[in-house]
């Protein structure tokens, strides 16, 4: 099989990667979201950390 | 035995547990994806009928079955929550909404999108369809009702009993194809009758179906954890364990 | 388990028990309502409304597809195992319109017990399988009982 067939899909290339597209996006974004959030968290519980040792 | 389950599902427990785990269901998520993936669009045959376009049945039909599954643990981890007061399980129940919601939609949208060349039709109201929406509306009305109430104890009880009030959807989703006429066909794959897809195309799907079950592990762990670290974070615990970052 | 914690497990088993029973009730109230079609055998007892567009569904008949003379109108059969029902369609078949498939029509009886279609959708049964398997089937022939009726 060709690359060319592959992503032609039998003609329902629109149909099909419009579905795995959106799958794609919408699931990395539910393990992105949580990574930043994170981050965020962390900064401010050092910050926190930092402020209390230094009074 | 309620002192040691109460250690068990402490805050710090969970958190030092899923943050061992972590990682290793990021990998077996990420093979599993990859696996389904190659297999499903490189190497399964195409369908007699449906030829290329029944390819979206491996994220279509995990992403349903995940729709349910994350619901009855939302709406379980909400009854231990009311019962026994529990923290981890009013977590749980919480984390649950949005990744839970996700699938919901999924499974719409790629059902509307399958449906337009297959049926004819990207949408109808019938019976499956039609309950499947209302998945939608119970996961977005837990999330709405617990962000507008500003007590948190008074929230997670009302979310909680919200969650419970619509599990009596479940089995409206899953029997309407058998209870009614509907355009939606019936299971390929149940319990009793076993599958009626072509063993080339049958564990493809399982391996989707496995791949989805552990993404969801994986967020459910990440959003719990995030929630257990706001809350927890002026306590000594979470200093010591996240002090050398 | 103390009788705080036993008064709450019955508050939620009486919620989902309540609303259990209120959803069943509901249901088979409204069961008729819920239908998304009509069978050929529903419509030759008079269930269908009259007058009024409903939905018809079955199995295509083997054999049946006819187009009429103007080259627009298309006919066809639709079966349940037990009765009969001609369907009229003037427009363009859904690309899994198959003699031996299931399909769903909008429409209304005309006076000579016709179906006069202005939608028709393909409804798909729940096999799948590689062209050669089917193709391998069809001599035996694949067991195509109208599903879900």
């Amino acid at each position: 099989m060709s690359l060319n067939e592959f992503f032609y899909m039998g003609g329902y290339a629109f149909h099909v990667w419009t579905s795995y597209g959106l799958t794609l996006l919408l699931l990395v974004l539910h393990i992105v979201l949580p990574i930043r959030r994170r981050k965020q968290l962390l900064r401010r519980i050092h910050k926190t950390i930092k402020r209390e040792s230094a009074s | 035995m309620w002192k040691a389950i109460k250690r068990l599902t402490s805050f710090k427990n969970f958190y030092r547990f899923s943050g061992k785990l972590l990682p290793w269901f990021g990998a077996i998520t990420l093979v599993l994806f990859l696996t389904g993936l190659y297999w499903g669009l490189v190497i399964a045959p195409i369908d007699y009928l449906q030829k290329d376009s029944y390819r979206i049945l491996y994220i279509h039909v995990p992403a349903a079955w995940m729709s349910l599954f994350v619901y009855i643990v939302m709406a379980a981890s909400g009854a231990i929550h009311l019962v026994w007061k529990t923290k981890l399980s009013e977590v749980i129940a919480n984390s649950c909404a949005p990744i839970g919601a996700t699938f919901t939609f999924l499974a719409l949208v790629t059902g509307a999108i399958w449906g337009q060349p297959t049926w004819g039709t990207w949408w109808v109201w019938d019976a499956r369809l039609t309950s499947e929406l209302v998945l939608l509306f119970l996961y977005i009305g837990y999330m709405a009702l617990h962000s507008a109430i500003e007590d948190r104890a008074s929230a997670a009880r009302a979310a909680a009993i919200l969650a419970i009030v619509g599990l009596v959807n479940i089995p409206i989703i899953h029997f309407s194809v058998n209870w009614w006429f509907t355009l939606h066909q019936v299971a390929s794959i149940s319990v009793g009758k076993g599958s009626s897809l072509h063993p080339s195309m049958y564990w493809p799907l399982m391996v989707m179906t496995a791949a989805f079950k552990f993404y969801f592990a994986t967020v459910l762990m990440m959003t719990a954890r995030n929630e257990i670290l706001e809350r927890d974070q002026n306590s000594n615990w979470v200093r010591e364990e996240e002090k050398n970052l | 388990m103390t009788p705080k914690r036993k008064r709450r497990l019955m508050m939620v088993l009486l919620i989902v028990l309540g609303v259990g029973t209120a959803a069943t009730l509901a249901l088979t109230a409204f069961n008729k309502n819920l239908m998304f079609f009509y069978s050929p055998s529903q419509i030759a007892a008079g269930e269908a409304p009259k007058n009024r567009y409903f939905r018809a569904g079955g199995m295509v008949q083997e054999g049946s597809l006819k187009r009429d003379k103007d080259g627009l109108t298309v006919r066809f059969v639709i079966h349940d195992n037990e009765k009969n029902l001609t369907v009229a369609y003037k427009g363009i078949l859904p690309d899994l319109f198959r003699e031996g498939q299931g399909i769903v029509a909008q429409g209304k009886i005309a006076s000579d017990g016709v179906f006069i279609a202005s939608e028709v959708l393909a409804k798909h049964d729940e096999n799948y399988m590689p062209p050669e398997v089917a193709a391998a089937m069809k001599p035996k022939g694949i067991d195509k009982k109208p599903k879900g009726q």
